[in-house]
Parts: structure tokens; C-alpha cells; sequence
């Protein structure tokens, strides 16, 4: 379930092709064959060789070494890599994509930055899907896997997929759009391999299309199917004949549509499933009085091997117990959708000894996490989100539940928590106890606010996590922060990968503190921070090894902008305006830049210029 | 107030405008980008009692939200804003449970009201004294204790965190809870 645990890419280099050393080519014996030819062979039984051994090599952040070597073995990488992981689309275009590596069976895309889930840019952005799809279709007919985050699908795209790859058997769609139930119909019906289907945080439109039921008769192959984030009413009786015919699911999400009466008709079919998403886990509108429930507690009983348990989207508390039974082996437990007070969680919670990812509503106060504290020992991941996600809304938790935390989950690698009120004691108190942390970020909700019992700002607390956590990556900083928190990133946060700040900062030196500082940054977003060209400046040394940088309502000024756009060829740097302003003002809105080897995109709205 | 005569005419003093007559023309509040009106400017003209003001009235405005802060995603934010408390509803006599959500309520007279629309029948007011007396209906609730207790013997937000499910109860046993 966590975010972001990718490797670091390596620049894309102008490759400079290393010639190969010469052969010793009276290494086989007597002089009788042509010394050209010979070598010709050698360096193809070394590719065959090499091709063999680079088969198993796995990793993004290895394969990019290794095609760094030589000019054969940049070869045989290219040819042996299977799944192609493309952080940023508008990085490297199909076309030059698809002449590189030849034998490709898993796709991995990235479009939108992450900033534009907030609506602060307007939507039709770009991230399009389809010229992929169609240069796919061309280069990798056998094409099994498609991971898309943050773009746009249309429904052809879906029916693309589904036509032209005859093996298609695993589409995942997180953060996406553009697409609706009709363009869900087309694909399960063409896909007759199809293993996986997971559909996460994606905006799916309602074309009143009865999807579930255009899966093909017959046994069908699924192993996943994730579809909780689709906002539309489903074919019970469709889903219950799928799930039948389904042995080898193990993976189902319900959306809210479908009620605990009719989970339990599922689940008595699957007993087999290690993730659950129980839908609405309440009883649809009206009962009758007097009816009988079916025995809940016998469905999650039979369910042996059930180890990852989330939905609860419109939750009647009543129901919680009927999951005491599976929550001795869950290790991931997401209720963030579920409005439970603390003592409501404590039952539950007071069970889940092995629990490692926890997603939770502050509903459940500090007084809940200090009862996750006190159990969830082997607690990896945690995030907390505000029920009420206003500025000015009252805070259920606070350095309360935060301290508990730290000084119960000892093994705690990735935090997200939203609170009205934080300390630098807190904060600090964590970075000392949780060593292993690698994602912290910390969402103080009212802007500016400082220390709430020292009134002072929070440079300290956060000075303090990338002192002590020398493994962490990530970072999102919040409240009250002067230009001596950003001091301390640069100078302390050797390994931070993602920066995201918000309303922080007093001047341009903070943006250079972290500019200069911090040699691996990746990823940089920053909003409301008074930045301006000149911190801009400062950067240039590092912009070819970053993926992007986002910078809203910052001081950034159209010229300053130009500069950077024209010491460094290679960047693309857009300037974004909200879609009604006009075009004439000096002052950037929105600036997005990243690096690219094809140069700015073609398809830009009116909205974005490309400097 | 200065009175400009422009060829002899008094035009001010015919001039067609909003406001009471014999007060300064206002000031106009500066709207962001477009030129349209916005809502309040059209509403409070010539309604208020100080004709001059074209101010929003009463309460202060709620503090300005700031776009995509706190950053959640909007889906998140819509569902849980569809999610609230949701608690099971029956009546003694009827044949239906219903199911409601206690958030969308803002006190004991709103969520009082809405109970009677859904179940057609008349809970009354209550009295500290005497609870319901009178309807024939007394609203109860079961606690996070598990005690029974009479809708509105604890302040409201206290009776949204701790009540697990309601029940509509009739006749005999009503009077029973109401007289304390």
C-alpha cells in the first residue's frame, strides 16, 4: 500500500559508447581463421553469454548501470529488459522508447505531478495515454502489463489494450482518468487472459454500463480484482457468478455499492482471499426488522488467509466484531474511509499483533494511537487523515498521539499524519526513536503555525528527523518554518529523494540550502514559498538529475524562468496559468520543469507555454 | 453631500440608483476579475437597514479556504464527507430498520424532526423534567456503555460519540424512561 518506493533513475546520459577492448584473438588456438571474424564470433558468443546473465538482473537502478558498460552491453540490456519503468512520460517519447528495448512485457508510467491532485492546476493537463498505446501496439504485441499513475485513458485506450495484445493480463490504473464503465465493458470482455484488474484512487465515469457482467463466461484467470474507487452501482448477481467461477482470486476490493449481506455471499465463495475491501460493510437502506443476519463471524472464519483488510466505507460500528477472528494475522489494516471513535478501534486493535501498515481517520483521536502504540509493535507504515480537512477545523490528534507512536512502534519506516496542533518535542522525539524512518511527512493543517507550547517555529523538529534518520528519503514539511529548517535539510538530508513544502521559508536562501545540499533530490514541490529567480539560479548545477520541480505561487518570474530555459537545453520548463487568467503578467503562476530527451511536448493546452 | 448642478438639472437628485433615498451613493466592493455582482452585493441592496453598507451582515466570514490545502485528494474528501456516523434506526410496531448517518444532524430538535418525517409519527419536545411526555414516543439511544438512555439527556456532541444505535420505543415503556 505505500507510495513511492522507487529507485532512483539514472540521468539519461548522451551515451558515450565505449569501444570494446580488443580480443585476444589467439586465444583459440592457431592462426588458421580470419582474426576479424573470429572476433566477430567471440563478441557473439559473449553477447549470448552476457544476454543469459542479464536476464536475471532485475532492478531499474542495476539495468541502467549496466547498460552504461559498453556499447554490447548496452545492447544486450536493452534487449533483455522486460519491464520498462518510465518515471515521467514527457521524459523520453514511445517512439525513442520503443527503438531501444526491443522485448518489452510490462509497461510502467508516469504522468501528472502530484501537486495536480490538489486541483491546483486545471485538469487536461496532458499525461495522455494513447500515443503509447499505439506505439505499444506496434512494438510489443505481446504485451502483458500495463501500470499507468497519474494518467489520462481514454476508453478506446482500454479497448486498444484489449484488442491488439492477445496476452494482456494485468492492468493497474492508480490516480487515473478519462475513462468510464463503457471502456471497463469493452476490456473485460476482450481480455481473456486477464489476471489482474485493480483500479485505485482513479476516477472512473458512470456510463451506466453493467461492466461486471461483460467478464466472458466460463473459468476466468483472475487473481486481482480492485475496483473500490468506481462511484457507481455494480450487478450484484454478475460479481457473485464471477467470484464463483474465479479459484484463483485472491485479491478483491468492493466499492461502496455493495452491502455486507452481500460481502458475505462473496466471501462464503471465496474463502481462498488474502485481500479483502468489504465495500460499504453496512446493510443496504432498509432491513426488515425481524430479519436474520447472516453469521458474519462464520465468513471471516472461513477466510483463513486473510492478511490485508480495508473499505468499511459507510461502516455501522455494530458489525466490527465480526472481524476479531482475522485480526490476529492481518498485517495490513486500512480504515481511512471509516469514521470510528477510539473506542470503537480499541477491540480491533487491542488483536492485531503482526499489523505493518495501518491507514486510519483521526476520528480515532490520540487516545486511538496510543492504543495502536501499545499493540502494533511490527508497525512499518502509518498514516493518519483528518475526517475534517479544513484549516481551521478542530484537531481530534496531536503530539499526543504522535509521541505515543514513537515510542511504541520502534519499527516505523513510513509516517503521514495531518494534525491541527504538533511540538518540536514530539517531532524530535520520533526522529530519536524511530530510526528506521524513511517517509516522514507531517501535515500541520493551519498554515504558519508554530510550536503550540512554545510558540515557536518548527525548525527543530524537522532539523531533528533528518539528522537522526539517516536512511530517509522522503520528506514533506508543514507548520511554521524559517530558513533554518531548510538549512538543516541541506545540510543534513544527504539521502532525501522528495521534497514537498508548502507555505515555509523567509527567503531565497532556504531554496539554496536545499538546492546545494542535497545531491540525490529527485523530486521537488513547492507551493506558496517566497522563492524567487535567484534560489531558482542556484539549482542549475542539479536540474538534469532531478525528475522534476514544481513550484507554485513562489516569486518566480517569467525572465527568470527563460534563463534557466536557456542555459540548460535539456529541460523542459513549463509555465502553467490557472485556465482564465490571461497570458500578458510577468509573474509565474505555476512552474513545471524536468528533464527530456525529445524536447517539448506537442500537445499542450492552452493553458501551459513551454519556455 | 454635494449637489452639482450640470446645466441647471439637479441629476443627482434623479438619479435612479439602489439604496435609500438621502443616503451616499456606497462603496462597491471590488470583485475579483469579472465584473458580475457577486450574490450578497445583489441581495443586501435595499434590504438593509443601513442602506449605505454593501458589507456581508452578521457573522464574520469563515476563514478563506486555501485552494488543494490541506493537501487531500478530492475523492478522499468526498467520501468522507459521504461517510459519517452511521447508527440503525427501528421503531417498536414497525417492520423496517432504517439506517441514518448522525453527522448530518446539527441538534437534537434537527435530528427529532427527522425521525418523525421517516417514521411519520410525533416524538414532541423535550423536557429535562419529563422527558417526552405526552407523544407516546420516546426517542432512546444505546450508549457506548451499553445503557438505554432518553434522546437529549446529554449535550449533543457527547450523544453523537457514544450512541450505537436508536430506538424509537412506545406506549407503556415510554412513560416509563420519561419520568426520571
Amino acid at each position: 500500500m505505500s507510495e513511492d518506493d522507487e529507485r532512483q533513475q539514472c540521468p539519461p546520459s548522451d551515451l558515450e559508447f565505449v569501444s570494446n577492448k580488443a580480443r585476444n584473438c589467439n586465444a583459440t588456438g592457431s592462426g588458421s581463421g580470419h582474426p576479424e571474424l573470429q572476433s566477430v564470433y567471440l563478441d557473439q558468443v559473449l553477447e549470448n553469454v552476457l544476454e543469459n546473465v542479464l536476464h536475471f538482473l532485475t532492478s531499474k537502478r542495476d539495468r541502467n548501470a549496466a547498460s552504461l558498460v559498453c556499447k554490447s552491453w548496452y545492447r544486450v540490456e536493452a534487449l533483455t529488459r522486460s519491464e520498462l519503468f518510465i518515471g515521467n512520460c514527457y521524459a523520453v517519447s514511445p517512439a525513442r522508447a520503443t527503438a531501444r528495448f526491443a522485448r518489452v512485457r510490462a509497461l510502467h508510467l508516469k504522468g501528472k505531478p502530484r501537486f495536480a491532485d490538489f486541483n491546483l492546476m486545471p485538469p487536461d493537463w496532458g499525461a495522455h495515454f494513447n500515443p503509447w498505446a499505439l506505439a505499444m501496439a506496434k512494438a510489443y504485441p505481446w504485451l502483458e502489463k500495463v501500470n499507468l499513475k497519474r494518467m489520462s485513458v481514454t476508453d478506446d485506450d482500454l479497448a486498444t489494450l484489449a484488442e491488439l495484445f492477445l496476452g494482456f493480463k494485468e492492468l493497474v490504473l492508480v490516480c487515473c482518468d478519462g475513462f468510464g464503465t463503457s471502456g471497463l465493458a469493452i476490456f473485460v470482455n476482450k481480455c481473456r487472459q486477464l489476471k489482474v484488474l485493480d483500479l485505485i484512487e482513479s476516477e472512473v465515469s458512470d456510463d451506466e454500463s453493467d461492466w461486471i457482467s461483460c467478464f466472458p463466461e466460463g473459468e476466468s484467470h483472475l487473481e486481482s480484482l480492485i475496483f473500490d474507487c468506481v462511484e457507481c452501482h455494480i450487478n450484484f448477481e454478475a460479481l457473485e457468478r464471477l467470484v464463483a467461477r474465479s479459484p484463483l482470486l485472491k485479491k478483491l476490493r468492493l466499492n461502496r455499492y455493495v452491502s455486507i449481506g452481500q460481502l458475505y455471499h462473496l466471501m462464503i465463495r471465496a474463502p481462498q482471499l488474502t485481500h479483502l475491501g468489504t465495500g460499504s460493510f453496512s446493510p443496504s437502506e432498509i432491513a426488515g426488522q425481524g430479519d436474520q443476519e447472516p453469521d458474519y463471524v462464520n465468513a471471516f472464519a472461513a477466510c483463513k488467509s486473510l492478511v490485508c483488510l480495508s473499505g468499511f466505507r459507510e461502516i455501522i460500528p455494530d458489525y466490527l466484531p465480526a472481524i476479531y477472528i482475522v485480526c490476529a494475522n492481518l498485517t495490513s489494516l486500512n480504515f481511512s474511509y471509516a469514521n470510528i471513535t477510539a473506542e470503537q478501534l480499541k477491540p480491533i486493535i487491542s488483536k492485531c499483533h503482526k499489523l505493518q501498515v495501518f491507514w486510519v481517520l483521526d476520528s480515532i483521536c490520540d487516545e486511538g494511537l496510543q492504543a495502536v502504540a501499545a499493540t502494533c509493535k511490527e508497525l512499518r507504515e502509518l498514516r493518519v487523515f483528518p475526517v475534517d480537512a479544513r484549516e481551521d477545523s478542530d484537531g481530534p490528534v496531536s503530539e499526543v498521539g504522535l509521541q505515543a507512536i514513537s515510542e511504541g512502534c520502534r519499527k516505523l519506516q513510513s509516517i503521514l499524519y495531518f494534525c491541527q496542533r504538533m511540538t518540536n518535542t514530539a517531532v524530535i522525539a520520533m526522529s530519536k526513536n524511530c530510526p528506521d524512518l524513511v517517509v516522514f511527512r507531517l501535515c500541520i493543517m493551519g498554515r504558519h503555525r508554530a510550536d503550540h507550547v512554545t510558540g515557536e517555529p518548527m525548525d527543530d523538529g524537522f532539523g531533528a528527523i533528518v539528522m537522526n534518520c539517516k536512511k530517509l528519503t522522503r520528506l514533506a514539511v508543514s507548520g511554521l518554518l524559517t530558513d533554518k529548517a531548510f538549512d538543516y535539510i541541506g545540510r543534513h538530508g544527504k539521502l532525501v529523494r522528495t521534497l514537498s513544502v508548502a507555505f515555509s521559508g523567509d527567503s531565497d536562501m532556504a531554496l539554496k540550502y536545499v538546492l546545494e545540499g542535497c545531491p540525490q533530490l529527485q523530486k521537488l514541490e513547492i507551493r506558496d514559498s517566497p522563492f524567487g529567480d535567484a534560489a531558482l539560479r542556484s539549482g542549475l548545477h542539479h536540474y538534469y538529475s532531478m525528475r522534476f520541480l514544481w513550484m507554485s505561487s513562489c516569486r518566480l518570474t517569467r525572465h527568470g524562468c527563460q534563463e534557466i530555459a536557456r542555459a540548460m537545453p535539456r529541460l523542459v520548463v513549463e509555465v502553467i496559468r490557472s485556465a482564465d487568467e490571461e497570458e500578458m503578467d510577468d509573474a509565474v503562476e505555476i512552474l513545471y520543469m524536468y528533464r527530456s530527451l525529445v524536447g517539448p511536448r506537442t500537445d499542450t493546452p492552452k493553458f501551459v507555454t513551454i519556455l | 453631500m454635494e449637489v452639482n448642478y450640470d446645466n441647471g438639472l439637479n441629476l443627482k437628485a434623479t438619479e435612479l440608483r439602489l439604496g435609500l433615498p438621502g443616503s451616499d451613493e456606497p462603496e462597491r466592493q471590488t470583485t475579483p476579475r469579472s465584473n458580475k455582482r457577486t450574490l450578497s452585493e445583489i441581495s443586501s441592496s435595499g434590504v438593509t437597514d443601513d442602506g449605505n453598507d454593501y458589507q456581508q451582515d452578521s457573522a464574520p466570514p469563515a476563514k478563506e479556504q486555501v485552494v488543494g490545502w490541506p493537501p487531500i485528494r478530492s475523492y478522499r474528501k468526498n467520501c468522507i464527507h459521504a461517510t459519517g456516523r452511521y447508527v440503525k434506526v427501528s421503531v417498536d410496531g414497525a417492520a423496517y430498520l432504517r439506517k441514518i448517518d448522525l453527522k448530518v444532524y446539527r441538534s437534537y430538535p434537527d435530528l427529532l424532526k427527522a425521525l418523525e418525517n421517516m417514521f411519520k409519527l410525533t416524538i414532541g419536545a423535550y423536557s429535562e423534567r419529563e422527558g417526552y411526555n405526552g407523544s407516546g414516543y420516546a426517542p432512546t439511544y444505546e450508549d457506548k456503555d451499553g445503557d438505554w438512555m432518553l434522546v437529549g439527556d446529554v449535550p449533543w456532541e457527547m450523544f453523537i460519540s457514544s450512541c450505537k444505535r436508536l430506538r424509537i420505543m412506545k406506549g407503556s415503556e415510554a412513560r416509563g424512561l420519561g419520568c426520571v
